[in-house]
């Protein structure tokens, strides 16, 4: 019988994390901001019928990069996580904590028992009663999850977007000025600035809405909102 | 544990039916003896219901009493909910059931929404809750009916609905108006002498109380406004702007009006 030749566990997980942050690099990137009256997230997303940013509960929002099938079907785990959760118990219990890890645990154990990882990177965010109690997760192909506060970016140009993020993140921005500012963070991402901008696609999870507090932007409101920010500064 | 589950649909109802078995209501209900009826009088019963078509949608109401046997159980039960932000579910027959019901019901509105990122039409709501019902047959066999009425507006047909039910899940749709629970056969006779097409809102809210106050009138399961205590039927309007709750300040009004015209 053949042996099959040795492959160090090193070799396996770096070959396994490139291979994955290869099919995300080939992806936009989205950005989620904190403003003054919850979290913004913001994608390039030239279709407008596949969306990368949905609803999970009452307050808590999910944003996914890299391949649409894989963190569509977390996006609907999720969903069904929180929703049985919150059937079971009371609609308080739902936690992005537990989802985050929930998360955590399936992306972590598919990279290192699936020949092929994940090529996905999530954000699940929640927003608080208070500013102060917002929560940003970032859950990556290995299952590595990270909080953050103020913003986060996920995608293939995370890095540039981030350092923009970092120079020039303000608090209680208002939703047009996040907006606008979350905007030129996606631009800042590219090497050259783009001759035509992507279509973006926006949701917010607002503080002061009943129950459910996640709602879409449609593109109208995407252009009113850039238009009045844009038109005050000149 | 998130990636476990073998369902992979867009229903909530359908999930819980293959992946969480446990966690459906009155799915392990042991066979009972042929005394079982203690069990009907053993549990609340949520009675008059009703709903009425007008110019703009539907009216839906319902009184806030619950009864176990001959005892009242409570004053204040709700029992017309909203299903979504188009559709309100009102309910009668045994109230643990009943609720049950609403709230697995308003869930996968909502999930299905996420899911899929569309609403469903007012047919597939109301398709989703008879296989809802019917789900519940074993149970009802035993006395724990539930039988609501649901209504919503249509936004094909620009005009509100109202479907009714029966215990096997039978979906029926009404025209005009329709009325269910213990006090519904005189809650209906005054809908079907009063009726008209085209009713302006007031008018409608106003025959929707005018009937729950005849079938309080007549049925001990029935309770009409209790203004000393302060409690009023629940009424809700519901339109192509969405549901409206009718406050007391409205009701509060009509009800002693249709009091006061009892007095003669």
């Amino acid at each position: 019988m053949a042996m099959p030749f040795y492959v160090s566990p090193d070799q396996i997980m770096q070959d396994k994390a490139e291979y994955a942050r290869k099919g995300i690099a080939k992806g936009r990137s989205i950005v989620v901001v904190e403003f003054a009256d919850g979290l913004l997230l913001t994608a390039e997303n030239p279709s407008s019928l596949l969306s990368k940013i949905s609803e999970i509960y009452d307050r808590i929002a999910f944003a996914g990069v890299g391949k649409y099938s894989e963190f569509e079907n977390l996006r609907k785990a999720g969903i069904r996580y929180a929703d049985v959760k919150g059937y079971s118990y009371s609609r308080e219990d739902v936690t992005t904590k537990s989802l985050a890890n929930a998360y955590s645990e399936s992306i972590g154990n598919i990279f290192t028992s699936n020949p092929k990882p994940l090529e996905v990177e999530i954000l699940v965010v929640e927003v608080g009663h208070q500013p102060q109690q917002n929560e940003i997760y970032h859950i990556s192909f290995d299952g590595s999850v990270t909080d953050h506060r103020d913003y986060a970016v996920i995608g293939g140009q995370a890095d540039r977007i981030r350092t923009y993020l970092q120079d020039n993140y303000k608090a209680n921005l208002s939703l047009q000025e996040a907006l606008s500012f979350s905007r030129q963070a996606l631009v800042a991402g590219y090497e050259k600035t783009p001759v035509e901008e992507s279509a973006l696609e926006v949701g917010v999870l607002d503080r002061q809405r009943p129950k459910r507090s996640f709602y879409r932007l449609s593109q109208d409101d995407i252009t009113q909102a850039l238009k009045a920010v844009n038109g005050a500064s000149e | 544990m998130l990636l476990q589950g073998s369902y992979d649909g867009s229903s909530f109802f359908d999930l819980l039916r293959h992946d969480h078995t446990h966690l459906l209501p009155l799915q392990h209900l042991p066979q009972l003896s042929p005394s079982a009826a203690d069990l009907v009088a053993a549990v609340p019963f949520a009675t008059t219901v009703l709903a009425v078509r007008f110019a703009d949608g539907v009216v839906v109401g319902g009184d806030r009493q619950a009864t176990e046997g001959f005892e009242v159980s409570s004053r204040r039960i709700e029992k017309v909910f909203n299903a979504d932000d188009y559709s309100v579910i009102a309910i009668a027959g045994a109230a643990g059931p009943c609720l049950e019901m609403v709230k697995l019901f308003q869930i996968e509105m909502e999930h299905y929404q996420k899911i899929e990122g569309e609403v469903l039409v007012l047919e597939g709501k109301a398709n989703k809750l008879a296989q809802m019902i019917r789900q519940n047959l074993p149970a009802a066999f035993q006395g724990l009916v539930v039988v609501p009425i649901f209504a919503g507006y249509d936004f094909n047909t620009q005009e509100g609905r109202i479907y009714k039910y029966d215990v096997t899940g039978g979906r029926y749709q009404e025209r005009d108006f329709y009325s269910t629970g213990s006090g519904s056969r005189e809650a209906r006779s005054t809908l079907k002498k009063r009726f008209e097409s085209n009713m302006c809102r007031d008018t409608a809210v106003r025959l929707a109380m005018e009937a729950l106050v005849d079938a309080a009138d007549v049925d001990i399961g029935t309770i009409g406004p209790d203004i000393s205590r302060g409690i009023y039927p629940v009424i809700k309007v519901v339109t192509k702007h969405g549901i409206e709750d009718v406050g007391e300040a409205e009701l509060r009004p009509i009800s002693e009006a249709l009091l006061a015209h009892l007095k003669g």
